[in-house]
């Protein structure tokens, strides 16, 4: 199951501006924090965000562990043809989170 | 005699090695602190003058909870591929490390709006520095004022 809500329009016209959010579940532990045991929570963030429409990079996103827990982001990409929007979230241990919308471009 | 003259040499030895050992222990810890905004700022735009302008960051001036800021950030920019926003870096003031986000932008994106929440952990300033594809650095400010700070609290 995945913990990825993406909102993007299901249709378009050709070149028009559209928005895209996206929001993954994701504690974003910064690393700075202690344990109710004095021992400090080991940091475990999102380092990466990438949206790919069709298989091609639109839009990217390095994190930091500053970005709020559950990271949430809105941006715009062009509709260029209809096709599928590829979201992908990668953390600090290399685990990787997909998920994908599809539009039609008239 | 030679003894005795080894001996004063083994205390200097001793002493220089004492001195070096003390410089030692005193580097992690600057290089522990963290680097200042405008250090951020250069480190991003690799020494480039960065001009005030072009880039609006919106964020509430009061905040309540340091741990979901909503930010709003738009450059303007006709992001053709002759003339579009490369990269955005969102840097703080006072959070444990300087960088928040940076984000890639391209022709694709189509307009170089971005929304997003971040935290802060205290009252301080937020810089945003967008980088052109021309090779210009534009940057914004705004100052914050939170009531309840973020990344730093412990769990209890």
């Amino acid at each position: 199951m995945t913990r990825a809500l993406v909102n993007v329009p299901k249709t378009a016209k050709r070149g028009d501006v559209i928005d895209v959010r996206a929001m993954i579940a994701h504690p974003m532990e910064t690393g700075y924090r202690m344990g109710p045991n004095g021992v400090p929570i080991p940091r475990d963030i999102i380092t990466r965000f990438e949206c790919l429409y069709d298989g091609e990079i639109v839009f990217a996103a390095e994190f930091f562990p500053a970005m709020s827990a559950n990271p949430f982001i809105s941006f715009s990409t062009v509709a260029t043809a209809s096709g599928t929007l590829t979201f992908r979230w990668t953390d600090d241990a290399g685990k990787v989170e997909t998920a994908t919308a599809e539009i039609a471009v008239s | 005699m030679a003894g005795d003259c080894h001996g004063m040499i083994d205390r200097r030895e001793l002493l220089t090695a004492g001195g070096a050992s003390l410089l030692v222990c005193a580097l992690p810890g600057s290089a522990l602190a963290r680097p200042s905004l405008a250090e951020a700022v250069a480190g991003f735009t690799g020494g480039a003058p960065v001009q005030t302008g072009r880039v609006t960051l919106t964020i509430p001036p009061l905040v309540e909870n340091g741990n979901a800021v909503g930010v709003n950030l738009a450059v303007e920019s006709p992001m053709t591929a002759a003339d579009h926003v490369r990269r955005i870096a969102l840097f703080n003031e006072k959070n444990p490390q300087p960088d928040i986000a940076i984000f890639t932008l391209g022709p694709r994106t189509g307009r170089a709006r971005i929304a997003t929440r971040i935290r802060l952990a205290t009252s301080q300033t937020v810089v945003a520095v967008a980088e052109m594809s021309d090779g210009s650095y534009w940057s914004s400010s705004a100052s914050v004022i939170v009531t309840l700070a973020a990344c730093i609290e412990d769990l209890s």
